[in-house]
């Protein structure tokens, strides 16, 4: 890059404030950058850092109470100054933007071809013959299949890579010379990120379109970025070449974060808390046993007036032992029933079939009350730290909660006392006793949650996703604190988790689920350096490294198309083709000991499975 | 980065030196914000001061709401106006009866009405709709079909059987009101609950051990209070129109007891005389009152989120 490259985009001194009942709150405090035709740029911070704000004034989509000042310059315009009409002739055409969540930045009541028709309408003075053809023509470079009938649908009709795809042919229609995407992938599952991402990358390389990335991943910027921006509270700790940022950091702040990202091609991290082997003497013991248990959901299909009840198989024989002191992680895409299966564990979904017993004893069926001395063993942790906490009740009386009902006989005083040594243990300063969920940070509510999980001292507690809606370097404490407490409680942990970096660093063995069903079942070494099931080796290879070198020469294993609906019934044959004529018997792949303690589903190899695909 | 131990450890050790702070109740915490909304505050001292002048007020008052001064009747728009001479400091009403004591008897019974009613309403169909919200399927069937019966029958035909039945008294009003108001109560929570009882930390709740009855209280009923205080307040100045109007039809409240509907249909009935403080007195204390409801409602709202603005 030489300096005679005229940036296209360029940001002088940008400061962004908002006015607030508590006062002014400086989101940006002054940052510049510029981005040069055909490069992608990566905004990289953790959540209120002010990334998105930074274009969001671009945009002009600033809340009301913002106020900037600085420049914004595209194509000889500050942006700032500019009136909503004029911004209008701009944005969406020269300067067009994706967003995290693709559902709902999609009209609902609309076709997919009516909104593409309504951008273009705007921006060009194209006919409707030549528009519809400009729109079909999107949605086959975005690798939508059957594009004439997807055009015509709405919506929620699509999945959500799908959804993210039709975004980015609507927002490439009138050719911008910048794309800005804000976290594009942060809602989807690795394998669709992965071709979300390599779609992007093709964009950039045939229409030299100028990518602005906004991400917290520094995975999804290894695999894409030239250049990259460190941000923290509102302005740029480093900046510069990917490769010098990523091998030669100068920050303490980007060095931090460089750390806590999991890798899942080397898990053993400096800081890294071991893991402490089981003991295998107790191995034996009948700790949680799950015998092929199955959750299926009545699903109402078609007639109004008589509709047919088909059963959702969301969890559609599961078998598995864990041990005391063991971490069993469980991973695979959304839908796959994991958080179906950790709540049929703990009884909270009465499975529909198969058996789950507990020190020997069958626990499903029980009755509530039978239940609920089980239940002092049992705990779980939440995804969504904010919402699994009463909004009106102080931190404190949550973490309280299962004493009252477990040790009803502790005086109030008593109670408050193992409640403040709980949070002295999960990192809470004793002086938040008082405050509610709301005003503490999503790491610190994590910390409640796992509090309140383990103030019983558990023997079991399952993880769902527990710390999936963290930033990293929380992230990484929490793990932390997770392999600690495992250590000095003699906790077993269920983790489910779609982020197969993270489940790595905390799982003794580590199962893949895939619609409902086991395909892969392994400790935890084996199952990263030997995947043997197609659909593993997929996961695997889709998840970025956070190292450029690395990322960018890995050949990823794509196995094209969609995640099957579970009431398709060829779907969990896909790995399967060569007994595809064997699905109306309601056959279903087998699980077998591949070598000692290595479960692997029935499936075909992996040559036979692109062969097939591609002749489907 | 990580859970710095020693860190930890230093932050306990100053943080322990300090006073240990108490832990407070979510109850107290609702107390110290609304103590902090100074509007509804004053409410609640004005609402106060109105309850205390309809009882204290009568006895500094020669006249009673029944006696007629038979000098004034039929004379009230001239002679009948607001005096501290003749001791009728709101005037009288049409037939010579003192207003001021009126007035004041028609606050008592109004405000009684409103708050039995809002109490019967609260208690039984937030407790009601929670239940049935909570526990779904059959439970949820069967409690809401019955709401719906109950609601099909026109309740003044009720009412009215109930008046002709055990005779006109204000407490067979009140039994009558009670009986109805609490209906739509039931209905509004049972849909609130409904969105509560999925959340996580209903779940979570459920996890831990709680019972049914417990998370129902301690969880879904304070997460309701903020829509229950906001209907309640709705409530009360309807539940006070409402009596009057079953008392403009000639039962409920019976002369010479009136309220403050009573007074004021009166008084709008007469002010083609130009006896316009028939008309005002009343009304000034009703719009005083349900202001007061008004904001003491809104400031319960607010003191009952956390999440303050």
């Amino acid at each position: 890059m030489t300096e005679s490259i005229k940036p296209i985009f360029e940001v002088n001194n940008l400061k962004i404030c908002f006015d607030t009942a508590d006062g002014e709150v400086q989101a940006v405090k002054g940052v510049s950058f510029k981005i040069n035709p055909g490069e992608c740029v990566g905004i990289v911070g953790e959540s209120g850092s002010g990334k998105s704000q930074t274009f969001m004034a671009a945009m002009g989509l600033l809340a009301k109470n913002g106020r900037t000042s600085g420049q914004i310059i595209f194509q000889e315009h500050n942006l700032l100054d500019l009136s909503i009409d004029q911004l209008n002739h701009v944005r969406g055409k020269n300067m067009s933007m994706i967003f995290q969540d693709p559902l709902t930045s999609l009209t609902p009541h609309m076709t997919i071809l009516q909104q593409m028709r309504e951008v273009t309408a705007l921006h060009t003075q194209l006919d409707r013959a030549a528009t519809d053809k400009l729109c079909r023509d999107w949605i086959d470079r975005v690798r939508i299949a059957e594009a004439d009938r997807r055009l015509n649908q709405y919506p929620h009709q699509l999945s959500g890579g799908m959804r993210q795809r039709v975004m980015i042919a609507m927002s490439m229609l009138c050719s911008p010379s910048v794309l800005i995407a804000d976290e594009p992938t942060t809602a989807l599952d690795v394998t669709v990120q992965a071709e979300i991402l390599d779609l992007m990358n093709e964009l950039k390389r045939e229409s030299g379109t100028a990518i602005a990335l906004i991400t917290h991943d520094m995975g999804v910027v290894a695999r894409m970025c030239d250049r990259l921006h460190v941000m923290r509270y509102g302005e740029y700790v480093e900046e510069g070449q990917a490769e010098q940022i990523f091998y030669d950091p100068q920050h303490q702040y980007t060095k931090m974060l460089l750390d806590s990202m999991p890798r899942i091609d080397n898990p053993d991290r400096k800081s890294h808390h071991n893991l402490i082997p089981i003991d295998e003497s107790k191995a034996a013991e009948d700790f949680l046993n799950v015998d092929d248990v199955k959750v299926h959901f009545d699903i109402k299909v078609g007639g109004i007036i008589w509709p047919k009840t088909i059963p959702l198989k969301a969890v559609d024989g599961v078998s598995f032992k864990l041990r005391p002191g063991e971490t069993l992680g469980i991973v695979g895409e959304s839908g796959c029933g994991k958080s179906t299966l950790a709540r049929a564990v703990l009884q909270l979904i009465a499975p529909t079939g198969g058996c789950v017993s507990w020190l020997g004893k069958q626990i499903n069926g029980l009755s509530r009350e039978a239940l609920k001395d089980k239940r002092k063993d049992l705990q779980i942790v939440f995804q969504d730290s904010l919402a699994s906490l009463d909004p009106r009740m102080t931190i404190a009386s949550s973490i309280m909660e299962p004493l009252r009902t477990f040790a009803a006989h502790l005086s109030s005083s008593e109670m408050q006392e193992t409640v403040m040594q709980m949070m002295d243990r999960v990192g809470l300063e004793r002086n938040m006793i008082n405050r509610y969920p709301h005003e503490l940070s999503g790491g610190q509510n994590q910390r409640v949650g796992i509090a309140r999980a383990m103030i019983m001292k558990p023997k079991l507690v399952i993880c769902d996703e527990a710390v999936s809606a963290l930033d990293v370097s929380v992230q990484a404490q929490i793990i932390e604190l997770l392999i600690d407490l495992q250590a000095e409680f003699k906790l077993s942990i269920l983790f489910i988790s779609h982020d197969l970096a993270v489940v790595r660093e905390i799982s003794h063995r580590i199962m893949v689920l895939y619609l409902g069903r086991i395909v892969e079942l392994a400790d935890s070494k084996t199952i990263y350096d030997n995947p043997v099931h197609p659909y593993t080796q997929q996961l695997i290879s889709a998840v970025p490294i956070p190292d450029p070198k690395i990322e960018r020469q890995r050949q990823s294993i794509k196995i094209p198309g969609e995640l099957p609906s579970p009431m398709d019934p060829n779907a969990q044959l896909k790995f399967l083709p060569s007994k595809r004529h064997l699905a109306a018997q309601g056959y279903k792949p087998e699980l077998i000991e591949h070598s000692t303690n290595h479960f692997v589903a029935e499936h075909d190899a992996i040559e036979v499975l692109l062969a097939a695909v591609n002749g489907y | 980065m990580l859970v710095n131990n020693k860190k930890m450890a230093s932050v306990v050790d100053s943080t322990s030196s300090q006073v240990a702070i108490k832990g407070r109740s979510q109850w107290q915490d609702a107390m110290t914000r609304f103590r902090r909304n100074k509007a509804s505050l004053v409410s609640v001292y004005v609402l106060t001061a109105l309850v205390l002048i309809s009882f204290i007020g009568p006895s500094l008052s020669e006249w009673d709401h029944e006696t007629i001064d038979w000098e004034l009747t039929g004379n009230a728009a001239e002679m009948g106006a607001p005096s501290i001479e003749n001791g009728h400091f709101f005037g009288t009403d049409d037939l010579g009866r003192d207003l001021f004591s009126r007035v004041l008897q028609g606050t008592q019974i109004s405000l009684m009405v409103g708050i039995i009613g809002t109490i019967v309403a609260v208690l039984v169909g937030v407790l009601y709709g929670s239940v049935a919200g909570y526990f779904g399927g059959r439970i949820d069937n069967f409690m809401m079909r019955f709401v719906d019966i109950l609601m099909s029958i026109p309740y003044m035909f009720i009412l009215i059987i109930l008046f002709v039945m055990f005779g006109r008294s204000v407490y067979i009003l009140f039994i009558g009101l009670g009986l109805f108001s609490w209906m739509d109560m039931a209905r509004i929570v049972r849909g609130q609950t409904l969105t509560l009882k999925h959340k996580e930390f209903i779940e979570a709740a459920v996890a831990a051990g709680v019972s049914d009855i417990n998370i129902i209280l301690r969880h879904i009923v304070p997460n309701l209070l903020g829509i229950v205080v906001v209907y309640t307040s709705l409530m009360i100045p309807n539940l006070i129109l409402l009596e009057s109007f079953i008392s403009f039809l000639g039962l409920g409240i019976q002369e010479p007891l009136t309220s403050w509907g009573a007074l004021i249909s009166e008084g709008a009935k007469t002010i083609q005389y130009g006896t316009l403080w028939q008309l005002l007195f009343p009304l000034g204390f009703f719009v005083t009152g349900l202001f007061c409801f008004f904001f003491i409602g809104d400031g319960l709202r607010d003191a009952f989120d956390p999440k303050d603005r």
